[in-house]
Protein backbone atom coordinates (compact mmCIF):
# COMPACT_ATOMS: atom_id res chain seq x y z
CA UNK A 1 0.00 0.00 0.00
CA UNK A 2 1.03 3.45 -0.74
CA UNK A 3 3.05 5.58 2.34
CA UNK A 4 1.52 8.40 3.14
CA UNK A 5 4.17 8.85 6.60
CA UNK A 6 7.01 7.52 7.30
CA UNK A 7 7.77 4.04 9.74
CA UNK A 8 7.70 4.91 13.24
CA UNK A 9 11.70 4.63 12.99
CA UNK A 10 12.45 6.50 10.05
CA UNK A 11 10.73 9.76 11.59
CA UNK A 12 13.07 12.54 11.46
CA UNK A 13 14.29 14.69 14.41
CA UNK A 14 15.94 17.57 15.16
CA UNK A 15 19.54 16.82 15.69
CA UNK A 16 22.91 18.68 16.59
CA UNK A 17 23.77 21.81 15.87
CA UNK A 18 27.89 22.04 15.22
CA UNK A 19 29.78 25.24 16.22
CA UNK A 20 30.28 27.99 14.43
CA UNK A 21 33.66 28.79 12.63
CA UNK A 22 35.13 31.94 14.89
CA UNK A 23 36.11 35.00 12.92
CA UNK A 24 34.52 33.65 9.70
CA UNK A 25 33.67 36.12 6.73
CA UNK A 26 31.03 34.74 5.47
CA UNK A 27 28.90 31.50 6.71
CA UNK A 28 26.23 29.48 4.89
CA UNK A 29 24.07 26.85 7.01
CA UNK A 30 23.74 23.64 6.26
CA UNK A 31 20.73 21.18 7.39
CA UNK A 32 22.04 17.36 6.85
CA UNK A 33 20.06 14.36 7.36
CA UNK A 34 22.03 11.89 9.89
CA UNK A 35 21.68 8.27 10.59
CA UNK A 36 23.86 6.20 12.14
CA UNK A 37 22.50 1.80 11.48
CA UNK A 38 24.85 1.39 14.52
CA UNK A 39 22.98 3.46 17.67
CA UNK A 40 19.85 2.58 16.96
CA UNK A 41 18.30 5.92 16.88
CA UNK A 42 15.90 8.20 14.93
CA UNK A 43 17.45 9.95 12.01
CA UNK A 44 18.18 13.54 12.79
CA UNK A 45 19.21 16.54 10.96
CA UNK A 46 22.25 17.94 11.92
CA UNK A 47 22.72 21.95 11.27
CA UNK A 48 26.53 22.94 10.15
CA UNK A 49 28.05 26.67 9.32
CA UNK A 50 30.10 26.51 6.25
CA UNK A 51 33.00 29.07 6.02
CA UNK A 52 32.71 30.38 2.63
CA UNK A 53 36.05 31.42 2.39
CA UNK A 54 37.65 28.37 3.05
CA UNK A 55 35.38 26.17 0.31
CA UNK A 56 34.94 26.11 -2.72
CA UNK A 57 31.41 26.87 -4.93
CA UNK A 58 29.44 23.40 -5.11
CA UNK A 59 27.48 22.02 -2.18
CA UNK A 60 29.96 18.69 -2.77
CA UNK A 61 32.44 21.34 -1.63
CA UNK A 62 30.80 21.75 1.57
CA UNK A 63 30.43 18.49 2.66
CA UNK A 64 33.62 17.54 2.10
CA UNK A 65 34.62 21.21 3.95
CA UNK A 66 32.21 19.90 6.98
CA UNK A 67 33.91 15.95 6.89
CA UNK A 68 37.25 17.48 6.89
CA UNK A 69 36.62 20.25 9.24
CA UNK A 70 34.17 19.86 11.21
CA UNK A 71 32.47 16.05 11.23
CA UNK A 72 34.24 13.49 10.10
CA UNK A 73 31.50 11.27 10.69
CA UNK A 74 29.39 12.42 7.78
CA UNK A 75 28.99 10.52 4.98
CA UNK A 76 28.34 10.33 1.75
CA UNK A 77 29.72 8.88 -1.69
CA UNK A 78 31.56 11.06 -4.18
CA UNK A 79 34.02 10.40 -6.49
CA UNK A 80 34.49 12.02 -9.92
CA UNK A 81 33.46 15.89 -8.78
CA UNK A 82 32.26 17.02 -12.00
CA UNK A 83 29.13 15.30 -13.00
CA UNK A 84 30.29 12.30 -14.60
CA UNK A 85 30.33 9.50 -12.39
CA UNK A 86 27.30 10.00 -10.41
CA UNK A 87 28.13 9.05 -7.20
CA UNK A 88 26.55 12.21 -5.51
CA UNK A 89 23.57 12.30 -6.31
CA UNK A 90 21.49 13.08 -3.14
CA UNK A 91 17.89 15.48 -2.84
CA UNK A 92 19.38 19.37 -2.24
CA UNK A 93 17.16 21.85 -1.31
CA UNK A 94 14.04 19.75 -2.16
CA UNK A 95 15.38 18.31 -5.78
CA UNK A 96 17.21 15.16 -6.58
CA UNK A 97 20.54 16.56 -8.44
CA UNK A 98 24.49 16.52 -8.44
CA UNK A 99 26.22 17.71 -5.11
CA UNK A 100 29.43 18.36 -7.05
CA UNK A 101 27.23 20.52 -9.93
CA UNK A 102 25.00 22.20 -7.99
CA UNK A 103 26.21 25.53 -6.71
CA UNK A 104 25.68 25.98 -3.05
CA UNK A 105 24.35 30.18 -4.19
CA UNK A 106 21.49 28.55 -6.22
CA UNK A 107 19.72 26.85 -3.28
CA UNK A 108 17.42 28.62 -0.48
CA UNK A 109 19.73 29.49 3.07
CA UNK A 110 19.74 27.01 4.99
CA UNK A 111 20.69 24.53 2.59
CA UNK A 112 19.05 21.18 2.99
CA UNK A 113 20.18 18.04 1.78
CA UNK A 114 18.86 14.51 2.28
CA UNK A 115 19.37 11.21 0.92
CA UNK A 116 17.75 9.99 -2.69
CA UNK A 117 14.09 9.98 -1.73
CA UNK A 118 12.44 6.15 -0.92
CA UNK A 119 15.16 4.17 -0.93
CA UNK A 120 16.33 2.31 1.90
CA UNK A 121 19.37 4.65 3.74
CA UNK A 122 22.79 2.48 4.22
CA UNK A 123 24.31 5.64 5.97
CA UNK A 124 24.06 9.48 6.54
CA UNK A 125 23.62 10.30 2.48
CA UNK A 126 24.31 6.92 1.23
CA UNK A 127 21.18 5.20 -0.29
CA UNK A 128 20.98 1.06 -1.23
CA UNK A 129 20.51 1.15 -4.56
CA UNK A 130 20.86 -2.75 -4.79
CA UNK A 131 17.57 -2.62 -6.43
CA UNK A 132 18.32 0.19 -8.88
CA UNK A 133 21.18 -1.53 -10.28
CA UNK A 134 19.57 -5.02 -10.77
CA UNK A 135 16.56 -3.22 -12.68
CA UNK A 136 19.57 -1.69 -14.64
CA UNK A 137 21.01 -5.18 -15.29
CA UNK A 138 17.69 -6.89 -15.75
CA UNK A 139 16.81 -5.15 -19.32
CA UNK A 140 20.52 -6.50 -20.60
CA UNK A 141 22.53 -3.22 -21.62
CA UNK A 142 24.85 -4.86 -24.07
CA UNK A 143 24.27 -5.42 -27.81
CA UNK A 144 22.39 -8.67 -28.69
CA UNK A 145 23.20 -10.13 -32.11
CA UNK A 146 22.22 -13.47 -33.52
CA UNK A 147 24.43 -12.15 -37.00
CA UNK A 148 27.76 -13.64 -36.96
CA UNK A 149 30.15 -11.43 -35.81
CA UNK A 150 31.40 -9.56 -38.60
CA UNK A 151 35.46 -9.06 -39.05
CA UNK A 152 35.61 -5.39 -38.19
CA UNK A 153 33.14 -3.86 -35.69
CA UNK A 154 28.83 -3.86 -36.72
CA UNK A 155 28.35 -1.27 -38.64
CA UNK A 156 25.92 1.68 -38.12
CA UNK A 157 24.94 5.11 -40.11
CA UNK A 158 25.51 8.59 -39.04
CA UNK A 159 21.67 8.94 -38.60
CA UNK A 160 21.30 5.80 -36.87
CA UNK A 161 24.02 6.71 -34.55
CA UNK A 162 22.28 10.07 -33.68
CA UNK A 163 19.51 8.57 -32.62
CA UNK A 164 21.37 8.09 -29.73
CA UNK A 165 21.74 11.28 -28.90
CA UNK A 166 19.98 12.08 -25.18
CA UNK A 167 19.85 8.16 -24.61
CA UNK A 168 23.68 7.00 -24.41
CA UNK A 169 24.86 10.04 -21.79
CA UNK A 170 23.06 8.53 -18.54
CA UNK A 171 25.47 8.38 -15.89
CA UNK A 172 23.12 6.05 -13.81
CA UNK A 173 22.59 8.45 -10.76
CA UNK A 174 19.46 7.52 -9.82
CA UNK A 175 18.05 11.04 -9.53
CA UNK A 176 15.51 10.73 -12.14
CA UNK A 177 14.05 7.42 -10.74
CA UNK A 178 14.10 8.29 -7.05
CA UNK A 179 12.58 11.33 -7.78
CA UNK A 180 9.31 9.33 -9.24
CA UNK A 181 5.69 8.63 -7.70
CA UNK A 182 5.30 6.16 -9.34
CA UNK A 183 8.63 4.68 -8.65
CA UNK A 184 8.20 5.14 -4.69
CA UNK A 185 5.25 3.69 -4.76
CA UNK A 186 5.88 0.61 -7.25
CA UNK A 187 9.68 0.53 -7.00
CA UNK A 188 9.54 -3.69 -6.70
CA UNK A 189 7.85 -4.10 -10.13
CA UNK A 190 8.39 -0.79 -12.26
CA UNK A 191 11.50 -0.44 -13.66
CA UNK A 192 11.82 3.05 -13.38
CA UNK A 193 13.07 6.36 -15.36
CA UNK A 194 16.69 5.82 -15.34
CA UNK A 195 16.21 1.75 -16.41
CA UNK A 196 13.83 2.31 -18.91
CA UNK A 197 15.79 5.29 -21.11
CA UNK A 198 18.68 2.63 -20.91
CA UNK A 199 16.18 0.06 -22.14
CA UNK A 200 15.31 2.55 -25.31
CA UNK A 201 18.86 3.79 -25.55
CA UNK A 202 19.13 -0.50 -26.48
CA UNK A 203 15.79 -0.86 -29.10
CA UNK A 204 16.71 1.93 -30.43
CA UNK A 205 20.15 0.77 -31.45
CA UNK A 206 20.06 0.05 -35.37
CA UNK A 207 22.91 -3.08 -34.75
CA UNK A 208 20.68 -4.62 -32.23
CA UNK A 209 18.78 -7.52 -32.93
CA UNK A 210 16.78 -8.47 -30.37
CA UNK A 211 14.27 -5.35 -30.59
CA UNK A 212 11.20 -7.24 -30.10
CA UNK A 213 12.19 -9.44 -27.67
CA UNK A 214 13.24 -6.40 -25.72
CA UNK A 215 10.09 -4.88 -26.24
CA UNK A 216 8.75 -7.95 -24.86
CA UNK A 217 10.24 -7.98 -21.62
CA UNK A 218 9.14 -4.42 -21.10
CA UNK A 219 5.41 -5.16 -22.19
CA UNK A 220 3.84 -5.66 -18.96
CA UNK A 221 1.49 -3.86 -16.99
CA UNK A 222 4.20 -2.67 -14.15
CA UNK A 223 7.72 -2.95 -15.78
CA UNK A 224 6.67 -0.19 -18.38
CA UNK A 225 2.95 0.92 -17.81
CA UNK A 226 3.11 2.64 -14.22
CA UNK A 227 4.61 5.77 -15.82
CA UNK A 228 1.93 8.35 -16.03
CA UNK A 229 4.09 10.93 -17.42
CA UNK A 230 4.61 12.70 -14.85
CA UNK A 231 7.68 14.06 -15.97
CA UNK A 232 9.59 14.21 -12.32
CA UNK A 233 12.27 12.33 -14.29
CA UNK A 234 12.94 15.09 -16.64
CA UNK A 235 12.90 17.98 -14.26
CA UNK A 236 15.47 16.27 -11.72
CA UNK A 237 17.87 14.33 -14.53
CA UNK A 238 21.09 16.88 -13.70
CA UNK A 239 22.40 15.67 -17.77
CA UNK A 240 19.22 17.26 -19.10
CA UNK A 241 18.09 14.09 -20.31
CA UNK A 242 14.26 13.20 -20.48
CA UNK A 243 13.45 9.83 -19.29
CA UNK A 244 9.89 10.40 -19.99
CA UNK A 245 10.30 11.08 -24.15
CA UNK A 246 12.15 7.73 -24.19
CA UNK A 247 9.92 5.70 -21.94
CA UNK A 248 6.66 7.57 -24.33
CA UNK A 249 9.40 6.26 -27.31
CA UNK A 250 8.90 3.01 -25.96
CA UNK A 251 4.99 3.01 -25.60
CA UNK A 252 4.79 4.16 -29.36
CA UNK A 253 6.49 1.53 -30.48
CA UNK A 254 4.54 -1.15 -28.25
CA UNK A 255 1.52 0.46 -29.94
CA UNK A 256 3.72 0.02 -33.94
CA UNK A 257 3.73 -3.52 -33.85
CA UNK A 258 0.04 -4.09 -33.12
CA UNK A 259 -1.50 -1.64 -35.20
CA UNK B 1 10.46 1.43 -2.21
CA UNK B 2 7.48 -0.92 -1.69
CA UNK B 3 9.48 -4.17 -1.79
CA UNK B 4 8.17 -6.00 1.03
CA UNK B 5 10.25 -9.03 0.67
CA UNK B 6 13.62 -7.15 0.70
CA UNK B 7 15.25 -9.03 3.83
CA UNK B 8 14.28 -12.29 1.96
CA UNK B 9 16.99 -14.69 0.27
CA UNK B 10 16.57 -14.32 -3.38
CA UNK B 11 18.79 -12.23 -5.49
CA UNK B 12 18.45 -8.79 -6.41
CA UNK B 13 17.94 -10.36 -9.68
CA UNK B 14 15.26 -12.88 -9.38
CA UNK B 15 13.23 -10.18 -7.35
CA UNK B 16 13.18 -7.50 -10.33
CA UNK B 17 12.56 -10.69 -12.90
CA UNK B 18 9.53 -11.49 -10.24
CA UNK B 19 7.30 -13.84 -12.35
CA UNK B 20 7.87 -12.37 -16.10
CA UNK B 21 6.39 -9.82 -17.95
CA UNK B 22 2.97 -9.97 -18.16
CA UNK B 23 3.30 -9.13 -22.29
CA UNK B 24 0.23 -7.18 -21.73
CA UNK B 25 -0.58 -3.53 -21.05
CA UNK B 26 -0.31 -2.00 -24.45
CA UNK B 27 -4.28 -2.67 -25.35
CA UNK B 28 -4.73 -0.72 -22.03
CA UNK B 29 -3.15 1.98 -23.12
CA UNK B 30 -4.29 2.54 -26.52
CA UNK B 31 -7.58 2.11 -25.42
CA UNK B 32 -7.29 4.92 -22.92
CA UNK B 33 -5.92 6.75 -25.64
CA UNK B 34 -8.75 6.33 -28.31
CA UNK B 35 -11.92 6.94 -25.50
CA UNK B 36 -9.86 10.16 -24.74
CA UNK B 37 -9.61 11.23 -27.87
CA UNK B 38 -13.34 9.99 -28.97
CA UNK B 39 -14.23 11.99 -25.60
CA UNK B 40 -13.73 15.65 -26.79
CA UNK B 41 -16.05 15.49 -29.47
CA UNK B 42 -18.92 13.47 -27.46
CA UNK B 43 -18.39 15.56 -24.23
CA UNK B 44 -18.56 19.04 -26.15
CA UNK B 45 -21.79 16.81 -27.95
CA UNK B 46 -23.13 16.01 -24.16
CA UNK B 47 -22.51 19.28 -23.09
CA UNK B 48 -24.42 20.96 -25.62
CA UNK B 49 -27.23 18.49 -25.01
CA UNK B 50 -27.53 19.38 -21.57
CA UNK B 51 -27.65 22.97 -22.50
CA UNK B 52 -29.94 22.55 -25.15
CA UNK B 53 -32.48 20.72 -21.73
CA UNK B 54 -31.79 24.01 -19.33
CA UNK B 55 -35.28 25.50 -18.53
CA UNK B 56 -37.81 22.91 -20.72
CA UNK B 57 -40.63 20.95 -19.31
CA UNK B 58 -40.50 17.29 -18.67
CA UNK B 59 -42.41 16.55 -21.53
CA UNK B 60 -39.56 18.86 -23.84
CA UNK B 61 -36.68 17.00 -22.42
CA UNK B 62 -37.82 13.75 -23.46
CA UNK B 63 -38.63 15.32 -26.58
CA UNK B 64 -35.17 16.24 -27.22
CA UNK B 65 -33.48 12.97 -25.61
CA UNK B 66 -36.30 10.79 -27.43
CA UNK B 67 -34.61 11.97 -31.06
CA UNK B 68 -31.95 9.66 -32.49
CA UNK B 69 -29.33 12.15 -32.99
CA UNK B 70 -29.25 12.97 -29.68
CA UNK B 71 -29.74 9.71 -28.08
CA UNK B 72 -27.32 7.92 -30.32
CA UNK B 73 -24.59 10.48 -29.57
CA UNK B 74 -25.49 10.22 -25.83
CA UNK B 75 -25.27 6.25 -25.69
CA UNK B 76 -21.54 6.63 -27.61
CA UNK B 77 -20.66 9.62 -24.60
CA UNK B 78 -21.88 6.78 -21.85
CA UNK B 79 -20.31 4.14 -23.66
CA UNK B 80 -16.66 5.46 -23.82
CA UNK B 81 -16.94 7.85 -20.77
CA UNK B 82 -17.80 4.61 -18.92
CA UNK B 83 -14.85 2.65 -20.42
CA UNK B 84 -12.77 4.96 -19.81
CA UNK B 85 -13.25 5.45 -16.26
CA UNK B 86 -12.81 1.74 -15.53
CA UNK B 87 -9.61 2.09 -17.68
CA UNK B 88 -8.41 4.31 -15.12
CA UNK B 89 -9.18 3.64 -12.17
CA UNK B 90 -7.84 0.62 -12.87
CA UNK B 91 -4.78 2.25 -13.03
CA UNK B 92 -5.04 4.15 -9.62
CA UNK B 93 -6.04 0.88 -7.99
CA UNK B 94 -2.72 -0.85 -9.45
CA UNK B 95 -1.01 2.17 -8.61
CA UNK B 96 -1.74 2.35 -4.75
CA UNK B 97 -3.34 -0.79 -3.43
CA UNK B 98 -1.05 -3.64 -3.33
CA UNK B 99 -2.08 -6.22 -0.54
CA UNK B 100 -4.11 -8.91 -2.65
CA UNK B 101 -7.10 -8.98 -1.12
CA UNK B 102 -8.06 -4.93 -1.10
CA UNK B 103 -6.72 -4.74 -4.73
CA UNK B 104 -8.73 -7.46 -6.42
CA UNK B 105 -11.72 -6.27 -4.41
CA UNK B 106 -11.04 -2.73 -5.59
CA UNK B 107 -11.09 -4.15 -8.99
CA UNK B 108 -13.99 -5.80 -8.90
CA UNK B 109 -15.83 -2.93 -7.27
CA UNK B 110 -14.71 -0.83 -9.80
CA UNK B 111 -15.32 -3.24 -13.04
CA UNK B 112 -19.23 -3.87 -11.08
CA UNK B 113 -19.59 -0.47 -10.24
CA UNK B 114 -18.83 0.37 -14.15
CA UNK B 115 -21.26 -1.77 -15.27
CA UNK B 116 -24.20 -1.12 -13.09
CA UNK B 117 -23.60 2.58 -13.98
CA UNK B 118 -23.64 1.76 -17.61
CA UNK B 119 -26.67 -0.55 -17.43
CA UNK B 120 -28.82 2.02 -15.82
CA UNK B 121 -28.21 4.67 -17.59
CA UNK B 122 -28.40 3.03 -20.91
CA UNK B 123 -31.55 1.25 -19.55
CA UNK B 124 -33.00 5.30 -19.12
CA UNK B 125 -32.03 5.80 -22.34
CA UNK B 126 -33.64 3.08 -24.26
CA UNK B 127 -36.89 3.58 -22.48
CA UNK B 128 -36.75 7.24 -22.87
CA UNK B 129 -36.03 6.84 -27.01
CA UNK B 130 -38.57 4.06 -27.64
CA UNK B 131 -40.96 5.42 -25.12
CA UNK B 132 -42.44 2.10 -23.21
Amino acid sequence: MVEFTLPKNSKVTEGKTWPKTENAPRETEFRVYRWNPDDGQNPHVDTYYVDRSQCGPMVLDALIWIKNNVDPTLTFRRSCREGVCGSCAMNIDGTNTLACTKAIDDNKAPVKIYPLPHQPVVKDLVPDLTNFYAQYASIEPWLHTVSPTPQGEWKQSKQDREKLDGLYECILCACCSTSCPSYWWNSDRYLGPAALLQANRWITDSRDEATGDRLDDLEDPFRLYRCHTIMNCAKACPKGLNPAKAIAEIKKKMVDRQV
Amino acid sequence: MSGENRNDMRTPMGRVRGLGSARSGTTHFWHSRVTSVALVPLTIAFVVIVAMLIGRNHAAVVQILASPAVSILLILFLAASLYHMWLGMQEIIIDYVHADGPKFAALLGNTFFCCIVGAICLFALLKISFGV
